[in-house]
This record gives C-alpha cells, sequence and structure tokens, in this order.
C-alpha cells in the first residue's frame, strides 16, 4: 500500500511540471503589460522600464520560466506585483477559507444527495423519486449568484438569522455552502440513483437476500458498498472544482478565498498570484484524484490487485 | 397428499407487469417435495424454472412481479407471511443456490464475510464464531486451505471454487430444502462432475429435501427421484425419474430427451444435455390457445388446438395431454 502511495505521489511530478509550463506560456501571451498595471495611468516610461526590471520581465521568457521553475523547488512562488507580499503567503493566508467552504459544501451534499439516491433506487418512478429528481432539476438549473442573493435576502434580510457575507462564526459559512452545495448534489442524487439501481439488480444482491439478511444491510453493505466507485468518482471530481471554482459564490458571499485572490489578480494582471494561485489549484485536484484513487483501491479489491 | 410432504405448492402463477403486457412465466404450477426428496426440474431455458424458485421464496421485486397461489412449507404458507417471517425462513430453513458463480458473490466482500453473516444472523452466533463455522463449511465442500481462502475476495477464485463456496453458503445453516437452480450448468465438464460429486455427498450427509433446476440430464438420473417438465410456465409431466426416461408420456418431454440410451441408472454425469425440439419457443405475450406446446408437438390433434389438456393421472404419473384422455 505504502508503495502504491509512494509511486502515486511520483507519477504527479511531471504534470505538474506540465502546468506549470503550459500556466507559464499561456499568461505571457495574454494581451496588456503587467507593468504598466502596476505602475498606472500616469508612470513614465522610465518607470515602467524600472518596474519591467524589478519584475524580471525585461529577461528572455525562457530564463523567466527557468528562475520560475528554481524558485517553484524552493516553494517560492514569487512576489505579487500588486500587494508586494509573497504569493505564498497570499494564498495560504486564503486557502484554508477556500477548503472550509468547499468541504462544508461537499459534505452538504453528500449527506442530502446519497441518500436521496439510494431512496430514488430503491423506489424508483414513486413520487419521491420524482420529488428528489425535481429537487436536484432546481438546484443544478439555478444561477448560483441568484440562488446566492435570494437567500441573501431571505435570511439575512428578512429573516436576519445569518450574516450576508465575510467569515468569522459557523454561522457565516451557512448561506455559502448551501449555495454551493444545492448546485453540486444534483450530480451527486444522480449518480447515486444510477449506480444504486444498477447494483440492486445484480445477482449478488438476489444471493444476499435470500440468505435472509435484513432490507437495509442489502442495500448498504451489498449494493451500496459496490455502487460507490461511481459516487466517489463525481464526488472527487465536483470537490475538485469546488477548491478551484467557487468564484461567484465567493464573490456574492464576500467570502476570502482562493477563487477571489484569482479573480482580482487576474483584473490587475498580477502574473505571479495567478500562476501560483493556478498551480495550487493544480496541485489539490491532483490531491482529490490521489486520495480517490487510493479509496478506490480501498473499496474494491479488484483494484488493489489491479 | 402423502403425510410427509416439506414444500407443497399450489396453483401457483407468477406474472410480470410490463411495458409490453402482462406476462406470465409460471402459470398455475402443483408441485410437491416430500422430506430428504430431491425432485428435479427441466424444461428449455425461459420456461420458468428461475422464476418458480424465486417466487417459492418471494426473491422477485414486486412490482413488476405478482405471486399468486400457495406455497406450503411445512404447513405454512410462505406467500402469506410477513417480511420478516420469510427473512427466518431464507438461508436458514429455506436456502438457495444459483446458476452464475461469477456473479452471484459480491465481490467487494471476502468469501468468509459472505458466508458467516448467514450464519450470524441465522444462529445468533458472535462473529468470530459465525467465522470459524464459515471455515469449516468451506472445508465441508472440499475447498483447500480454507481458512486463507475464506479471507480471499470472490475473484480470487475459479468459477468451480466459487460454485463451492456458494454451496457451503447455502448449507451452512443446515437448510432443510436446497432450491439449486442449474448449479453447475456455468461449470465446464470436469469441475462439473467434481460438483455434482460433492453434491450427492452432502445430500447424503445432511438430509435435505433439493429442487433441483437443470439442463443435465445425468446429474438428474444420478440425484432426483422424481422429475418434473415445465413448458412455457407449465408443468406438463410429473414421473418418477426412471419412468419418465423410460417411457415419456408427453410429446415434449420425448422431444427433450430425444434419442438418449437409457442404461440403467448410471448414465455418466456431464454428458447429456436436453435435445433441442424443432421450432421457436412462442413469447410469453403470445401463448397459443389450447395446448400451448400443439404449434410444436408432432403428434398435435385437432383438439389440441382448441381446448385446455386435460390432466391425467396414471400409475402414480402426471401429464397434461390430451394423447393420454
Ligand atoms: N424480472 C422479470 N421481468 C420480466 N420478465 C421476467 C423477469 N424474470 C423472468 N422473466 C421472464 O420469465 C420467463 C421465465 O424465465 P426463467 O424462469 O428465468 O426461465 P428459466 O426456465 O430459463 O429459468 C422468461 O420469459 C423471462 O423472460
Ligand atoms: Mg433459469
Amino acid at each position: 500500500m505504502f508503495q502504491y502511495v509512494l509511486k502515486r505521489l511520483l507519477s504527479t511530478l511531471p504534470v505538474l511540471l506540465g502546468i506549470s509550463l503550459l500556466l507559464f506560456f499561456m499568461l505571457r501571451m495574454l494581451p496588456g503589460d503587467p507593468a504598466q498595471v502596476l505602475a498606472g495611468q500616469m508612470a513614465s516610461p522610465d518607470d515602467i522600464k524600472i518596474i519591467r526590471h524589478q519584475l524580471g520581465l525585461d529577461r528572455p521568457i525562457f530564463i523567466q520560466y527557468g528562475f520560475f521553475l528554481s524558485r517553484l523547488a524552493r516553494f517560492d512562488l514569487g512576489r505579487s506585483a500588486r500587494t508586494q507580499n509573497p504569493v505564498i503567503k497570499e494564498i495560504w493566508a486564503r486557502l484554508p477559507n477556500t477548503m472550509l467552504l468547499a468541504v462544508a459544501a461537499i459534505s452538504l451534499a453528500c449527506l442530502f444527495g446519497i441518500p436521496a439516491g439510494i431512496i430514488s433506487a430503491v423506489r424508483p418512478y414513486t413520487w419521491i423519486d420524482y420529488l428528489f429528481n425535481s429537487m436536484a432539476l432546481f438546484g443544478i438549473s439555478m444561477p448560483v449568484f441568484w440562488l446566492g442573493l435570494m437567500l441573501v435576502v431571505i435570511f439575512s434580510i428578512m429573516l436576519q438569522w445569518l450574516p450576508a457575507g465575510g467569515t468569522g462564526s459557523w454561522k457565516h459559512i451557512v448561506l455559502p455552502s448551501f449555495t454551493l452545495a444545492a448546485f453540486v448534489v444534483a450530480f451527486i442524487t444522480r449518480i447515486t440513483r444510477a449506480s444504486m439501481i444498477e447494483t440492486l439488480s445484480q445477482d449478488y444482491t438476489t444471493t444476499a437476500r435470500s440468505k435472509g439478511l435484513k432490507e437495509r444491510v442489502v442495500i448498504v453493505k451489498h449494493a451500496l458498498k459496490n455502487a460507490l466507485i461511481p459516487i466517489i468518482t463525481v464526488v472527487g471530481l465536483q470537490f475538485g472544482l469546488l477548491l478551484g471554482g467557487a468564484v461567484l459564490t465567493e464573490t456574492v458571499f464576500a467570502w476570502p478565498g482562493l477563487g477571489r485572490l484569482i479573480v482580482d489578480s487576474i483584473l490587475a494582471r498580477d502574473y505571479p498570484v495567478i500562476q501560483g494561485t493556478i498551480l495550487i489549484f493544480g496541485l489539490l485536484y491532483i490531491l482529490v484524484n490521489l486520495v480517490v484513487d487510493l479509496l478506490y483501491a480501498y473499496i474494491d479489491p479488484r483494484i488493489r490487485y489491479a | 397428499m402423502r403425510q410427509d410432504s416439506l414444500l407443497s405448492i399450489h396453483h401457483l402463477r407468477t406474472r410480470f407487469h410490463t411495458y409490453e403486457g402482462v406476462l406470465t412465466a409460471v402459470d398455475g404450477i402443483d408441485l410437491e417435495v416430500y422430506r430428504g426428496e430431491t425432485l428435479g426440474v427441466v424444461g428449455e431455458s425461459g420456461c420458468g424454472k428461475s422464476v418458480t424458485a424465486l417466487s417459492i421464496l418471494r426473491l422477485l421485486a414486486s412490482p413488476p412481479a405478482e405471486i399468486r397461489g400457495k406455497v406450503l412449507f411445512d404447513g405454512e404458507n410462505l406467500l402469506q407471511m410477513s417480511l420478516d417471517e420469510i427473512r427466518q425462513i431464507r438461508g436458514n430453513s429455506i436456502s438457495m443456490i444459483f446458476q452464475e458463480p461469477m456473479t452471484s458473490l459480491n465481490p467487494v466482500l471476502t468469501v468468509g464475510e459472505q458466508i458467516s453473516e448467514a450464519i450470524k444472523l441465522h444462529q445468533g452466533v458472535t462473529r468470530e464464531e459465525a467465522w470459524s463455522k464459515a471455515v469449516e463449511m468451506l472445508r465441508i465442500v472440499q475447498v483447500p486451505s480454507p481458512d486463507i481462502r475464506a479471507r480471499e475476495y470472490p475473484h480470487k477464485m475459479s468459477g468451480g471454487m466459487r460454485q463451492r463456496a456458494m454451496i457451503a453458503m447455502a448449507l451452512s445453516c443446515h437448510p432443510r430444502l436446497l432450491l439449486a437452480d442449474e448449479p453447475t450448468t456455468a461449470l465446464d465438464v470436469t469441475i462439473q462432475a467434481q460438483i455434482v460429486e460433492l453434491m450427492e455427498r452432502l445430500k447424503e450427509e445432511i438430509r435435505t429435501s433439493i429442487v433441483l433446476i437443470t439442463h443435465n440430464l445425468g446429474l438428474i438420473a444420478e440425484m432426483a427421484k422424481r422429475v418434473a417438465v415445465m413448458y412455457m410456465g407449465k408443468v406438463v409431466e410429473e414421473a418418477p425419474v426412471e419412468d419418465l426416461f423410460l417411457e415419456p408420456l408427453h410429446p415434449y418431454t420425448h422431444g427433450l430427451l430425444g434419442s438418449i440410451p437409457w442404461i440403467g441408472r448410471k448414465m455418466k454425469s456431464g454428458r447429456k444435455q436436453l435435445q433441442e425440439i424443432p421450432g421457436m419457443v412462442p413469447s410469453l405475450l403470445e401463448i397459443p390457445d389450447a395446448c400451448r406446446f400443439h404449434p410444436r408437438c408432432s403428434r398435435a390433434m385437432e383438439i389440441c388446438r382448441k381446448e385446455e389438456p386435460p390432466l391425467v393421472q396414471k400409475n402414480g404419473r402426471r401429464v397434461l395431454c390430451w394423447l393420454w384422455k
């Protein structure tokens, strides 16, 4: 098992390198001059030249990438062109918020989506199946910012139960995590339902029933365990997306996470921060995939030996 | 009805409500299984053998299945029991072996776990006791190094080993009735022979009644005392095994047996399969009028197309055919 983990970890290095390379060159191809942005509209050409030199932007592009990589190896992602703070510090200040929101949202989505999917699969084409199906559809078709604003209007402004934005207490996370979960839950419900309908019709499920097991045991121990692989795949995928893509929600709720950071940085052409954040997104995504793979092997013995 | 009847099926009718219409898979059959006896059930595929077995234990999802009639086990109607009561019976007094050893074991649970969970459930023993009983069962069905095998997952085992594990599972609570649905069909011939030998031996040891569904006439000859022949959801003939082989009454049975030379009871297992009968089995949605076999019957008469055949009782045999009226 340890060897498997190590092998999987090492195999992520080339992927990371690829991400960094793609990222570096794609950013350089964007129109607009970061030195110009940093210096402001009133700056003289000389000022801009000095800033460009400070940022290393006057060097050949391959050298710039070389510097970038060698710093990367020392976890030095450079300094923000905007705030002059080390990029790693900027990221580190927001990463826990993003993680917290993503974990809360995915947990909520699983907490509702998996049981809803199971119930739908056990009673397909009944009113409860249709109810869950419509709820899922509702969640997925609702624009995130609209749902977010509606929740704010209802729970913050009208009822005054929960804060409209910011961080600080558990109350602050309720609305943004519900907003995000509403979107994600549909995927989890649908895959759980499909996957469970499949495993519930398998021969081994009949075998389990033929032993006299309670229906609950048949469903959870025999059918659900077999249905978990596709469910975990979708949960992992959605979690990865949440880690990197909660931009709208973070904006609506003034949630200081990585999504906001990257949008602000793009608007300011703050290359080092954009690079660093996307790299971190890549890293997180790879980590999530690694965990998903390890879970596969844990759940399904056939994968362990493959 | 004889005194020592263990399972007594009256007018069992199982229908499936499908989008294409109502499909009658088992159409009012009557069967008796006596204590310690093996009843063979034969018939072409699709004639309702599996549905009969699954109906007995109510293992069909309902809807779409609708089961009618009476299934008396030890005098109690299984079809009228509450779910809790039927669960007490399943895997305990009546257990089942399925055709496909590859798909009927759960791939994500160890073989030992799958055997011991039934033991734990029905015998109220601890996990550890159930586990050691499961290992013991694997030893009884001659799985080599059973304590190691118990900790393995089904995919590490061959088809024959898995079927042994299935048998171990089915027998682990000493059932009084075993429903064996084509237990050897999916296995290759040498493995079939081993499984047959194993079942023969265990049958003697535990004295369970068996409903043996199979295509394998050798297996029927070796194990069964009586045979019921099914066609399109009906039992068209029932007879002691020798009588059936020596003198099949129903033209369908005749067709199934073909021209197998019948040499005493020692027909080698695994060799003789049912014969092909000319013509297609009609869809259950378009069951022929009157006798449902008449379109394929070489001896069909005028009346066979007009009226349902009568049940003829003759020297302890039953046949559903106009020929013997
Ligand atoms: N769940 C089901 N839904 C609809 N039809 C079914 C179902 N299970 C079995 N049948 C139909 O019932 C008939 C008898 O099937 P079965 O008992 O499996 O045949 P066999 O004698 O080969 O075991 C077949 O025509 C089959 O298509
Ligand atoms: Mg069958």
